[in-house]
């Protein structure tokens, strides 16, 4: 069975390799390759799935050791891999949706030319991700980790004529760079203390390293988790990151590539535990992103920008959750797999709505769309039900969880403070959720002409739009809708799934240990406050958006409103202080350099320079002037011997 | 050592070493500051003679004989032939032209003589063993040298005919000039000079049109400036030239005026003559 | 009289001989003086060896002579080769290491 763990990252390798390499004649059939394989690595997932299930809870994990990497003395290196429940989770959580989006991509990029590369970075995506998850140790993760933001980097900017995109992908390359630079250091960091970075001695041995070395490595840790999470203060990529296609949007930014940060955070629990300073830091990081990007998903009109806020937001929960330690671990890893299903989902029906909207995007210009496509429109009300914790779906099942571990945190103010911000965060979800349901399938049709292609940017590629002509929604063939339902099932199921008999808790626990969490307030009242707080978010929305017309162009707003249009000015916040001050710092750099270094340097050479022309002067080729200076020393030679004479 | 406290000369040597001792530093510095290399030769050759005599003052009879014969003799000629062939009346010019030399030479010699003879006055060289015992030991001076130079110094004394053999031989090959094709003919001279259109008849003489007959005097052309072909090219390389041009222009516009005087003077008369028969 | 004094006096000679390397320009009167300075060397051997009353000094003095003519021979030889070339007998002209 432990040879099957190389065959999950393999397939996946083995199609990016060919469908990259293969040239144009694999146009016609590359796609199918490409999903064929990531089923490949589905069905491989399930088998080891069902074979763990036929073990024992300790006995379930699986290591293969593949070969030495970089074997240097004091310095070892393997490829090797790790299968536990919680790698196990990711991997089909990775391979089931991967395969998903796999087919919904046929049908969505079916009149796009590089389809055929498309699939490649698909799967060149999934390989790099499984392998993140696969690794059994920091480095290799490190290799995935990194693949993964190349692969995100090469699919956000898929559409590189389009100089919006490019920018993006550029941006989230750069951002991301921060937080790799984190894991590296972090790795460094490892390596000195523990003297190895393989996943079972470190993690093993923290209890006899001090509390300040595993602060250090867990806050560059969390610094890692940031930039690929998209985590205050590294958020700024995600929202522009949906310049990618949608599909794209679905696998990497919302349901797997994302979460890797809180993998990482999970999988170096026993650091965390270990190191309280740190795990507050995590904590504080999930509650402000939680809010922030809740906060930025109100005020979005762009249907993908709005979900990619809710995504930020989401996986605040899920980092806040991985902060609270041993009560919270099971619950991130349970909202990221629900989250995994509904947000997918979501996403994937925002494409299918703009694939029928002649790839519009602002969500004031649709309206009224839930007769057009009714099965959009189910799947897409699934999710949006499952995502603000409507009672028995999905979403509820785990972000109640993370309510009440907040809560949990501690006895005192903490505890108020974490679960109130967690709380406030399933309201505001509940409201920017019903904004967006309301404004794309009810109402009244707000459709415009479609956009001139050369006025907006937006516009995908190999979509036939004539300029001016009106939209004409339709439902989207089946290779998209069949992702969408089987998505929309997982939305409603998975969640009760897990939490029956603490399904899913007793799962992971040898993994990432549990403990019940004790909440300052009692769970029944929690329950009951989270559905309170849920039905003023939506009510109000229902008032906002539902009772009254919606203007086509957005009003101005309050300061808050354009600030969250602006994503809470955190571009401009990154240009004043990081910009302008980089800039500064070049120039004052540049002005030491020109004056300081080159003046020492120049000023070393012009100095050898004018000796050497003044000694030059003595070299003047008179024999005479030899002379001299031979008698003078020749004098000065019996002057000394008669002085040494005379002592 | 058996010193002899107040070792002195004879009132003759005495006589003879102040006398000639101040002839043979005036011959030096002369030698230094003359303008023309054939002088200071003159003057080295003379310094030279003295200090072979007091060599043999010195009880050094072979050598004295040998400085006169050697140097003086041979040596100093072969400086003269050398000065003859660069140019006899060439004088230097004794302008300084590097900047602060004679400075620097002044304050080097200062210095040099003051710690020389600092060094010597320092020195115990007071006393003198003289050289009677030494000269008469071998029954002379020059068998007392052979006996030496023939034992103890054999070695060096040989080695010494290879520095001269090789000095003879150096000297040769710094002057000879190999002749990489035979000398041309007088025919071959002169068809070149035809091919070439240079001047067929023998250059004109010097001095020829001049008032004074001598070698270094270029001859005037018709109309009396001189002519550098008329003089010989060894001469004319050393710019040792003698110039009359200018007394014979000047000597020529001088009959020139003389004439024009006479001539107008007649032209006058004519006229005035003509004008007065008109009326 | 002290024969020191003939000590004295080639001391003075060499100095003079020294300065008149180091103000003349024309390489023949350098060579002269040269030769004023190795006379004045030998003056002063043939003075030691009248001191210390044996033969060495005089000898030593024999083959300065010697060497002063093998080098006169060179020497001149190489002022005739440079007047040849350059037209002059200055040891100021020759300043350049080529022709």
């Amino acid at each position: 069975m432990e040879n099957l763990i190389a065959l999950l990252v393999a397939a996946p390798l083995l199609g990016a390799a060919v469908l990259l390499c293969g040239g144009r004649r694999l146009d016609r059939t590359g796609h199918w390759l490409g999903t064929l394989l990531a089923a490949a690595s589905f069905v491989i997932g399930a088998v080891l799935f069902a074979d763990m299930l036929g073990k024992g809870a300790e006995e379930r994990a699986l290591h293969q050791r593949l070969f030495s990497w970089v074997p240097v003395e004091g310095f070892q290196a393997d490829i090797a891999f790790q299968l536990d429940q919680l790698s196990m989770t990711f991997v089909l959580l990775i391979t089931g949706v991967g395969t998903l989006i796999h087919i919904y991509s046929i049908g969505y990029m079916e009149h796009d030319e590089r389809r055929r590369r498309f699939f490649g970075y698909l799967n060149l995506f999934l390989a790099a991700m499984l392998l993140l998850v696969l690794a059994d140790n920091y480095l290799l993760l490190y290799m995935g980790w990194e693949g993964v933001g190349l692969a995100s980097y090469l699919l956000i900017g898929f559409w590189q004529h389009k100089p919006s995109a490019a920018t993006a992908a550029k941006k989230a390359f750069l951002v991301n760079r921060v937080g790799d630079m984190g894991l590296s250091i972090a790795i460094m960091l490892m390596f000195t203390t523990f003297g190895t970075f393989a996943f079972g001695p470190v993690l093993e041995s923290t209890s006899d390293t001090s509390e300040g070395m595993l602060t250090a490595i867990g806050l560059m840790l969390l610094l890692a988790a940031c930039g690929k999470s998209a985590q205050v203060p590294l958020q700024s990529w995600l929202g522009d990151a949906m310049e990618g296609p949608t599909p794209v949007s679905a696998l990497i930014h919302a349901a797997t590539m994302v979460t890797a940060g809180v993998y990482l955070i999970v999988r170096s629990g026993a650091i965390f535990n270990a190191a309280p300073d740190a795990q507050l830091a995590v904590v504080i990081v999930g509650a402000v992103t939680l809010l922030f990007g809740a906060i930025v998903g109100c005020a979005k009109d762009d249907i993908k920008k709005a979900l990619a806020g809710s995504t930020m937001s989401q996986i605040g929960y899920m980092i806040l959750a991985a902060g609270l330690g041993p009560i919270g671990y099971a619950f991130a890893i349970m909202h990221l797999v629900t989250h995994g299903f509904f947000k997918a989902g979501l996403f994937l029906g925002a494409g299918s709505v703009m694939h029928g909207m002649n790839d519009e995007v602002d969500m004031r210009k649709y309206g009224g769309l839930r007769t057009y496509m009714p099965i959009t429109f189910v799947t897409f009300g699934l999710g949006y039900l499952a995502i603000i914790g409507f009672p028995g779906l999905s979403g509820f099942w785990s972000k109640d969880k993370i309510i009440e571990a907040a809560f949990a945190y501690d006895d005192g103010i903490r505890g108020w403070i974490f679960g109130g911000v967690a709380l406030l965060g399933a309201g505001i979800t509940a409201f920017y959720m019903t904004r967006v349901m309301i404004l794309t399938f009810f109402g009244e049709k707000r459709w415009q002409p479609a956009p001139d292609p050369d006025r907006t940017a937006s516009v995908e590629p190999g979509v036939d739009v004539t300029p001016g002509e009106m939209p004409h929604p339709h439902e989207s063939p089946r290779s998209m809708t069949i992702p969408m339902i089987v998505l929309a099932f997982g939305s409603v199921f998975a969640g009760g799934l897990f939490s029956l008999n603490e399904a899913f808790v007793t799962w992971l626990e040898p993994v990432t240990q549990f403990e019940h969490p004790h909440p300052v307030i009692s769970v029944p009242a929690i329950t009951a406050s989270t559905v309170v707080v849920l039905l003023i978010g939506v009510a109000i929305a229902w008032v906002m958006y539902g009772r009254r017309p919606v203007p086509v162009t957005a009003p101005r707003g309050s300061l808050l409103t354009r600030a969250a249009r602006r994503d809470l000015l955190q571009d401009d916040f990154n240009h004043v202080v990081l910009v302008r001050g980089g800039e500064h710092l070049t120039r004052s750099l540049v002005y030491v350099d020109h004056t300081l270094v080159d003046g020492v340097v120049n000023g070393t050479a012009a100095s050898f320079g004018g000796l050497s022309g003044r000694l030059r002067k003595l070299q003047n080729g008179y024999a005479r002037s030899y002379a001299v200076s031979m008698f003078g020393g020749t004098a000065i030679l019996i002057a000394a011997t008669l002085l040494m004479r005379g002592v | 050592m058996s010193t002899l406290a107040a070792y002195t000369t004879s009132a003759g040597e005495a006589v003879q070493f102040w006398v000639l001792g101040t002839i043979a530093v005036i011959g030096a510095l002369c030698t230094i500051l003359m303008k023309r290399a054939v002088h200071s030769a003159l003057c080295l050759a003379g310094t030279m003679i003295i200090l072979a005599v007091f060599y043999l003052a010195n009880g050094a009879y072979f050598l004295g004989v040998v400085q006169i014969v050697v140097y003086t003799g041979a040596i100093m000629m072969l400086f003269l032939f050398v000065v003859m062939l660069v140019g006899v009346t060439a004088a230097d010019s004794l302008k300084e032209t590097l900047k602060g030399q004679r400075w620097l030479a002044a304050a080097c010699g200062l210095g040099f003589g003051i710690l020389l003879i600092a060094g010597i006055g320092n020195a115990s060289v007071k006393n003198f063993n003289g050289l009677d015992a030494a000269n008469s030991a071998n029954g002379g001076n020059v068998e007392g040298l052979a006996a030496l130079l023939f034992t103890k110094y054999v070695f060096a004394f040989e080695i010494t005919g290879a520095l001269l053999i090789t000095a003879a031989v150096g000297a040769m090959v710094l002057t000879h000039r190999e002749r990489t094709e035979p000398a041309r003919t007088q025919r071959e001279l002169s068809e070149q000079r035809v091919r070439e259109g240079k001047h067929l008849p023998p250059l004109p003489a010097p001095g020829v049109y001049a008032r004074h007959n001598a070698v270094d005097i270029p001859g005037l052309l018709p109309d009396g400036t001189p002519s550098e072909l008329t003089v010989n090219r060894t001469l004319r390389r050393r710019g040792q030239i003698r110039d009359v041009s200018t007394e014979a222009l000047n000597d020529l516009k001088a009959l020139e005026q003389r004439s024009e005087e006479r001539l107008g003077r007649d032209r006058d008369e004519h006229d005035r003559d003509g004008q007065e028969a008109k009326r | 009289m002290n024969p020191v004094n003939y000590l004295y006096l080639a001391a003075l000679l060499f100095t003079i001989g020294a300065a008149g390397v180091l103000i003349r320009r024309n390489a023949i009167v350098v060579f002269m003086c040269i030769e004023l300075m190795l006379n004045a060397c030998n003056l002063a051997f043939v003075a030691f060896s009248r001191m210390h009353g044996n033969l060495d000094g005089q000898i030593i003095a024999f083959f300065t002579m010697v060497v002063a003519a093998a080098e006169v021979v060179v020497g001149l030889a190489i002022i005739v080769s440079l007047f040849r070339s350059r037209h002059s007998a200055s040891v100021d002209d020759a300043s350049l290491m080529k022709l």
